[in-house]
């Protein structure tokens, strides 16, 4: 018998799409039962009573958990989410149910035998509900007591070599695509740089000493599968500088129909046959792609890397030879002043390790401003916009490029400096005055 | 339930302490076929919905089973997880980006018993608990975040919607029907932790009441400065009160005609809350990609102003975005993103199609980009 009603919720338990009710009922039952005399560190009916308070939120249209709280590890800013219910009395089970964010392995890759053991912890010193994974990509541990904080922090680092995420003004615990582990579009290891990056900047990722979030994000070519280029502060995405690797032969086999195109992802549809004039080369953005005499021919020159042929003829089209990455920066949600994407800063750069030019020149100028001129909660593309893209150059050194914007401006309000004026701008005006009466 | 230390020593804090070693090393968690083929693949093909191979130039094939599910998960759910990952893949898996499990195996003849163990697991109420899909030109698990369910800033509940948007959205999980692939997204309020202002279909809760006062707790609970300063349209002042027992108290006043209804100042101000039964609700936003495919990655745009929360399934939530996905499936180009679409074929055409009613709301007012979004041109269609 569940310790609450919890009608409306019993509601999305049917329905095709797993229940995330059945599945707290699930933990809920489990932990009521207890078949392996688990000596739980926060109150067995954590379950039930989280039940109960969504039950409740359900029928109010309103949340009931109060805002935030100072709560964490000695020494980290970050990491720690206090959460407190705002009606303890009714569900005491949940009345500190504070969230832990654990740093995720690079492209989300585990063992079970890992998992299993983190399950075992937070069995006995949380909730027992986790999200696999939160929005930016840590593993997220929902619910625990205050008093529980330092043990499972203590467990993490001691026994599984394992460290928090970040959270508030801090470097957030970065993310990245599957990349070269498994995708054959990947022009860099995404993996490799997410990880060295997230262990060179743990000082940033656990002590806030910036204005607000900041984000770095990796997809390993333009298709962008994480996002990075609408939801990073610095976005890297992987690209090349020389041509697509053409293989006729297989170019051939998609147009006689042998190889499906896009790998196949549109087999759930009769959508023809194969036309490689209509389909790829006349959607091709730049028009740099011609299809004569049984052969395909890329104007590498003129081509933006978009990935549409490469997609849709997997095994006939590779990416170049010559990788590195794009950075773009500034993206964000809207929050305050509206959703900004990327803005491209560094049209190529090497991505080998140990990444040093990434370091020295793009990352770390750009947080000695940041950290300088930024506002309260300001990110940086707020930064950016208010003291404008040319400061940005300024501050890291990069050479104005074409690349860097869709179009010059339209308006002629250039902020010309004084030393870029011959002569400067002190000028007398009764010298003035000798040729022009007043 | 007797206290268990850890052995961390809460009088001297410092004492054994390990900081900074950051994430587990991701080499320690790939697969070996992964391992040696890294960077060395040379193609991939969706054998059928959910269903992936990779194949190495070494000639080595990886097949993924790939399974939606609630990024809301229990340990005892993770457990299964990893008692299949055992039976089939030695122990390997990993997560995708869209809260998807990847069960991965190097051999093909293991494929079908895992997709059938995994179909043939369902909850108690039917649901499966492991669904096979989200790959291709269908719809994938939807990315969301808290809501309700442990967020103190939401407009809506985030698992909740999501159930119920899947229910709906289910067939299209399993198949690869669609034009191209197709996003959807959800955030419970403006803050976004999922930044879904990017997807092809974003829900996103929203508030349209201006903040409440706490007058008697406000100068206690907040910095008024800094709850001042977090507006974003400067709607928000500081004030005297008066309270009823003729104490006189620091507060803020809040011009409501120039709230927008964000939520900064909650945010910076527990003594100013947003929420409310009638008020909040769900924006429908449209249109948005990340993906440089094509055409350029594109903002959603908001499609429908509000509908309001309609627990526990959100049916007229879900109604419209099935509306949004027939429409598209039924008219669209193959390759051709929800976004792009509604470019070629022109939002008035968009809204037709959609059945969708074009209100005042959805013309931008907000700031200098408000502009760019009206028509400077006399091409338009009737």
């Amino acid at each position: 018998m569940a310790k609450h009603q919890t009608p409306m919720l019993d509601q999305l338990e049917t329905g095709p799409w797993p229940s995330f009710v059945s599945d707290i009922k699930r933990q809920a039952e489990f932990r009521k039962n207890n078949q392996g005399k688990v000596n739980y560190q926060i109150p067995v009916d954590a379950c039930d009573d989280l039940l109960g308070v969504l039950e409740l939120s359900y029928k109010h249209g309103r949340t009931h958990w109060k805002h935030g709280g100072i709560v964490g590890v000695f020494g980290y800013g970050g990491g720690v989410i206090g959460r407190y219910c705002d009606q303890p009395e009714k569900f005491p089970g949940v009345a500190h149910f504070h969230t832990m964010r654990v740093s995720q392995p690079a492209g989300k890759f585990y063992t079970s035998d890992y998992l299993k053991k983190l399950c075992d912890l937070w069995d006995m010193r949380g909730s027992g509900i986790t999200n696999m994974h939160g929005s930016t990509g840590d593993i997220i541990f929902l619910g625990t007591t205050t008093a529980q904080l330092e043990e499972v922090f203590f467990e993490l680092t001691h026994t599984f070599n394992q460290d928090l995420g970040g959270s508030g003004s801090n470097l957030r615990t970065p993310s990245d695509c599957v990349g070269q582990a498994r995708c054959e579009f990947a022009c860099y290891d995404t993996q490799a740089i997410c990880h060295d990056l997230t262990n060179e900047y743990q000082d940033e990722l656990h002590r806030p000493a910036f204005p607000y979030k900041f984000k770095f994000k990796f997809d390993g070519c333009p298709n962008c599968c994480v996002a990075s280029i609408a939801r990073s502060d610095m976005s890297f995405i992987g690209t090349w500088r020389d041509d697509i690797r053409v293989d006729q032969k297989a170019v051939a086999a998609y147009v006689g129909g042998e190889l499906k195109p896009n790998a196949g992802a549109h087999a759930g549809r009769n959508w023809g046959k194969f036309d490689i004039q209509k389909e790829v080369v006349a959607l091709c953005p730049t028009g740099c792609m011609r299809y004569e005499g049984g052969k395909l021919e890329i104007n590498n020159r003129e081509c933006t890397r978009c990935m549409h042929c490469i997609n849709v003829m997997p095994r006939a089209l590779r990416i170049g030879n010559d990788r590195g990455l794009s950075i773009l920066v500034g993206a964000k949600a809207p929050i305050l002043d509206g959703a900004q994407m990327g803005t491209l800063l560094v049209p190529f750069i090497s991505a080998e390790p140990p990444y040093t030019e990434i370091k020295e020149t793009v990352i770390e100028p750009i947080w000695d401003w940041w950290m300088e001129e930024g506002k309260n909660r300001e990110r940086l593309g707020e930064l950016i916009k208010r003291q404008g893209f040319g400061k940005l150059l300024e501050v890291t050194g990069f050479k104005p490029d074409p690349r860097m914007v869709k179009e010059p401006r339209s308006n002629p309000y250039i902020f010309w400096k004084e030393e870029e004026v011959e002569g400067g701008w002190e000028r007398d005006v009764n010298e003035f005055r000798k040729y022009h009466q007043r | 339930m007797a206290f268990v230390s850890s052995g961390y020593d809460p009088k001297e804090p410092m004492k054994n302490r390990i900081t900074d070693i950051g994430p587990r090393n991701f080499e320690e968690f790939y697969p070996p076929v992964i391992k040696k083929n890294k960077g060395k693949w040379l193609y991939h093909e969706i054998l059928e919905p959910g269903v992936l191979v990779h194949v190495a130039e070494s000639g080595d094939e990886v097949y993924t089973v790939r399974v939606g599910g609630c990024r809301l998960m229990s340990v005892e759910h993770i457990r299964e997880i990893c008692e299949i990952a055992d039976k089939y893949c030695k122990g390997y898996l990993r997560f995708t980006t869209r809260n998807n499990v990847e069960f991965m195996l190097d051999d093909k003849s293991k494929v079908k018993p895992l997709v059938d163990d995994l179909m043939s697991r369902k909850q108690p109420g039917g649901c499966y608990k492991f669904p096979v899909g989200g790959t291709g030109a269908g719809i994938t698990n939807i990315v969301h975040t808290q809501g309700w369910i442990h967020c103190h800033t939401p407009a809506t509940d985030a698992s909740g919607p999501v159930k119920a948007t899947m229910d709906v959205l289910f067939d299209d999980f399993r198949n690869m029907r669609l034009p191209a692939h197709m996003r959807v997204s959800l955030a419970c309020c403006l803050n976004m932790c999922g930044a879904v202002h990017c997807s092809d279909i974003a829900i996103l809760g929203y508030h349209r009441k201006p903040p409440m006062l706490d007058h008697e707790y406000l100068d206690k609970m907040c910095e008024i400065p800094l709850a001042i300063a977090a507006c974003p349209t400067a709607a928000i002042k500081p004030s005297k009160i008066t309270l009823p027992d003729g104490k006189e108290v620091k507060s803020v006043a809040v011009n409501n005609d120039r709230c927008m209804f964000c939520g900064n100042c909650y945010t910076m101000c527990p003594a100013m809350p947003l929420a409310d039964d009638v008020g909040d609700g769900i924006v429908i936003m449209a249109g948005g990609k990340v993906s440089n495919r094509l055409s350029t990655p594109k903002f959603s745009k908001v499609v429908v102003a509000f509908l309001p929360n309609e627990a526990p399934r959100w049916p007229r939530t879900t109604s419209v975005i099935k509306q949004i996905v027939e429409a598209y499936a039924k008219g669209a180009n193959k390759y051709e993103r929800l976004g792009e679409w509604a470019e070629r074929i022109g939002w008035e055409r968009f809204f037709e199609k959609c059945e969708i009613e074009f209100t005042h709301h959805l013309i931008d007012d907000f700031r200098d980009p408000a502009y760019y979004t009206w028509r400077q041109t006399t091409q338009f269609k009737f």
